[in-house]
């Protein structure tokens, strides 16, 4: 079988000579692909010419990374077809469009760190001499490649001791070497020093004037500008919109990757947050100039009791990032924080806990639950040492707890003792929630508190945001979804590439202002003096109080 | 590989999640099923089965078993395994005759300190350093049995009596080790139950990351279960030494690892880790103890039994990544 394939994979090959520059040399045509009825592709039409650099961009869950691999033969495409030089072809595993021409370089390299850069590079097709690998002939066209490349690496030294950088510079050469018609990079950049993605882009740029087609991915904005001829915008599994990169906008893309005008959202009430909850008082939370490297480089935060603020940004923007290193979750380089007036150790987890800073994570299967241990073990996780005494666990005070929270959050589960890996995503989500609220908070940080669980759960959990803001809890919200936020939240705190780009108020926000904030937009300078970011009076507001 | 076998692999896969909740039964209940049996097969196969002394010398055999698995059940839950406690079993027993001037409870406490010390030094490596388990207690595994040789040298004798009641006494007609295999059973048992270490070390194995977010001391749960694993292999190693009078540094404890081991997945604790089946794990060591004994008492030479003890373990993990497999996908 897979002798069969790679003939008619050379067969291909030898068909693909006529594909001219500016032709389409990779194309799907109404592509879908459930996992488990979810629709993560609904016909999307993608169509990549030789000689160009098309970026694909979405924000989580559009549907992104299942096209690049349906592209890349990871995922066999439930309906609609993939033409390759204009002819349907069947991928049904990587090896299969590496043999037709197509090469794909994801952010960590997928090469034999123990082996030389031009064993890396001619790994599997070798130069033989006498049965054996010819290694002079090898690092030879090596040398030639990498001098055509522009890139400096010997190529004798064994691939584990270079940086990333270079690693991937050494994919791309393999790339080449293949004579790949298209090259797919997956956010190639995003652990690249500056350097490095110059070296990159430049060899990005050579290939595609040699007629290479190149799909670049990259949640850094600025890149798709600098780099890209065309975009293609996907949204919920859908194709949105394709056009010549010289022709958008910062705001048009981003506002078609969000789909919505904020507008519009504000006018639906399609959450269920309630009116805004600001209450004046000592800020319950202060974060400043906290740095975590290559993430965050100085974000500042405050958060008073009783008021929801919301963390905006795309992917990439840091927002993740801010709330675990607020939880030391995440080591800090530098940067103060303070709970209530107090200063927090950062870097240490169960310092945060101490302080009363709790952390909802984002991966709720990786980071939250214990699938084995029941609803009950779950909740009490936490707070185990409060529980005990002289290192006994006190199972009264335990169903006291557990058995306040399940009602309290209405918990649907057969009973306490369930496992937590048999709930539905919202129950796990609610399980959560008690967990660190049983640890007393008074900082709660959310992080896509609602995503992946059902409308009802959503409602609740939401419904739930509001009554302990009410309460007098600091929260820090962070969601996706633009109408969570903007409901959801007292304030938004904008960030764009790992610095606050702005602070708005979401009773009187409008859609260009937020949108001109997440798309790190910086011409803010041509708007009036109010609008420019406001870390200022909020500082202001913090000294009356 | 071609795609045909693939999709079929999916297609049986999703089959037999279908009849997951029976391969889940299996694994929790076979071990008592295979045991009860078992005993009613000799009941009425083997002559002189039901008399105390064929009892006695069966619960005798298995009480240093029991001791060492217990600890490793407890690893195993952390995710870890210890494949130390053979040579922290000749150790401790090698320290026996070299300390006996300190009198039995000197040199015993001396035992179980070099266990302690063993599984300090394992802990360490697992839970602060970092090092994969099987590495970390294989090279403890390979170091310890030639540091035992290095105090022990030659057979040595035990003659002192308060070992030697230890090993061979009883109390109403039970030997002392299996009332010592008994209480610590028990402790064990409650430990993993009542005691918020107990529950921690569920946390741990379950789900390393969301236990080091929820704030819990995850390098200390796992240096200290390393210790107790430690701690209670040199007991067995003693028990072992005092009821046979002598301290073989070279033999004792050999292939115990692979017991315990054995003890504890046929008695349904996953390998994954997350969950401690006290219950289970004295009844796999019972079963394995019963298989051979049952084999002896009919005159099958040692090696098959010992391969019917292969197959075993290889049904009861296979038992065990069926339904792990099934939970996957």
């Amino acid at each position: 079988m897979t002798q069969h394939s790679s003939a008619a994979a050379a067969a291909a090959v030898g068909a693909v000579g006529a594909v001219g520059v500016g032709d389409p040399v990779l194309q799907t045509v109404g592509v879908t692909k459930s996992f488990g009825g979810v629709h993560a592709l609904k016909g999307v039409d993608f169509e990549l010419r030789a000689g160009e650099i098309h970026t694909l961009v979405g924000e989580n869950g559009a549907g992104k990374s299942t096209l690049i691999k349906v592209l890349t033969g990871v995922y066999t495409p439930d309906g609609g077809e993939v033409r390759y030089a204009g002819e349907t072809v069947h991928f049904r595993r990587p090896a299969d469009a590496q043999h037709v021409g197509i090469s794909t370089i994801y952010q960590e390299v997928n090469l034999v760190p123990l082996l030389s850069v031009a064993r890396n590079i001619f790994l599997g097709r070798e130069p033989r001499r006498f049965g054996l690998i010819d290694v002079r002939a090898m690092n030879k066209r090596a040398r030639e490649l990498m001098a055509e490349l522009g890139i400096d690496i010997d190529v004798t030294a064994e691939l584990g001791r270079l940086g990333l950088g270079s690693q991937q510079m050494v994919a791309l050469a393999r790339a080449m070497s293949v004579d790949s018609r298209v090259v797919i990079m997956d956010e190639p950049t995003s652990s690249l020093e500056t350097a490095e993605v110059e070296t990159l882009f430049r060899v990005a740029r050579g290939l595609r004037d040699r007629g290479v087609g190149l799909v670049f991915v990259s949640h850094r904005l600025d890149e798709l500008w600098e780099l890209c001829d065309r975009v293609t915008i996907l949204r919920d599994g859908e194709w949105v919109h394709t056009e010549p990169m010289s022709e958008m906008t910062r705001l048009d893309l981003v506002s078609k990757m969000l789909g919505r005008d904020v507008e519009e959202v504000r006018a639906e009430g399609a959450t269920e947050f309630g009116s805004s909850h600001r209450q004046a008082g000592e800020p319950a939370l202060v974060v400043s100039g906290l740095e975590v490297a290559n993430r965050l480089h100085g974000v500042d935060l405050t958060v008073r009791p009783g008021e929801v603020v919301g963390l905006a940004g795309l992917l990439g923007s840091g927002r993740s990032e801010t709330v675990k290193a607020v939880y030391g979750a995440l080591k800090a380089r530098s940067g103060e924080i303070t709970v209530a007036g107090r200063k927090v150790r950062t870097g240490s987890v169960r310092g945060a806990l101490a302080s009363g800073v709790a952390l909802l994570s984002e991966d709720r299967k990786a980071e939250g639950i214990v699938p084995d241990l029941s609803v009950r073990d779950n909740i009490a996780l936490a707070v185990l040492p409060r529980m005990s005494r002289a290192g006994v666990v006190s199972e009264a005070r335990i169903d006291a707890l557990v058995d306040t929270f399940m009602k309290r959050l209405r918990i649907k589960a057969s009973s306490p003792d369930q496992k937590v890996r048999e709930l539905s995503g919202g129950n796990q989500q609610k399980v959560l929630i008690a967990r660190w609220l049983a640890t007393e908070p008074t900082v709660f940080l959310l992080d896509e508190p609602t995503r992946g669980i059902d409308v009802g759960a959503k409602a609740e959990v939401q419904g739930l945001i509001d009554e302990l803001a009410d309460q007098g809890l600091a929260v820090v919200l962070i969601s996706s979804e633009m109408d969570e936020l903007v409901e959801g939240a007292d304030r938004i705190v904008v960030l764009h590439d790992g610095h606050v780009q702005a602070e708005l108020d979401s009773t009187d926000l409008s859609s260009s202002e937020l949108l001109a904030a997440l798309a790190g937009d910086r011409e803010r300078d041509s708007r009036p003096a109010s609008q420019a970011p406001n870390q200022a009076p909020t500082q202001t507001e913090g000294q009356h109080a | 590989m071609s795609d045909g076998t693939a999709t079929a692999t999916v297609a049986e896969r999703s089959e037999r999640s279908g009849t997951r909740f029976d391969i889940d039964w299996v694994r929790r209940n076979g071990v008592f099923v295979a045991l009860g049996l078992l005993l009613l097969a000799n009941v009425f196969l083997t002559d002189n089965f039901v008399s105390t002394g064929t009892l006695r010398l069966q619960l005798v055999q298995v009480a240093p078993v029991v001791i060492v698995a217990l600890g490793m059940a407890l690893v195993i839950g952390t995710e870890g395994i210890d494949l130390s406690v053979g040579a922290v079993m000749a150790l401790a027993a090698a320290l026996i005759p070299l300390y006996v001037g300190y009198g039995s409870v000197g040199a015993i406490v001396i035992g179980l300190v070099a266990g302690a010390v063993v599984g300090l030094i394992a802990g360490v490596l697992v839970g602060v350093v970092g090092v994969q388990p099987i590495v970390a207690t294989l090279g403890l595994m390979v170091a310890i049995r030639g540091v035992a040789n290095l105090f022990g040298g030659e057979i040595k004798s035990i003659r002192e009596p308060g070992l030697v009641s230890l090993g061979t006494g009883d109390v109403v007609g039970v030997p002392y080790v299996v009332v010592i295999a008994a209480v610590v059973s028990l402790a064990v048992w409650l430990v993993v139950r009542r005691s918020t270490y107990g529950r921690q070390l569920v946390a741990v194995g379950g789900n390393k990351l969301a236990a080091r977010l929820a704030g819990l001391p995850v390098r200390r749960v796992l240096v200290t279960t390393y210790v107790v694993s430690g701690l209670l292999a040199a007991m067995a190693g003693i028990l072992l030494a005092a009821r046979s009078q002598a301290s073989d540094p070279t033999k004792l404890g050999q292939l115990m690892e692979l017991s315990a081991i054995t003890a504890v997945v046929i008695g349904g604790t996953p390998l994954s880790g997350g969950q401690v089946r006290i219950l289970g794990t004295i009844a796999g060591a019972l079963l394995m103890q019963l298989i051979t004994a049952t084999l002896i008492f009919h005159d099958i030479p040692d090696s098959t039994a010992q391969i019917v003890q292969a197959v075993i373990v290889i049904v009861a993990v296979y038992v065990q990544l069926g339904r792990g497999k099934a939970r996957r996908s």
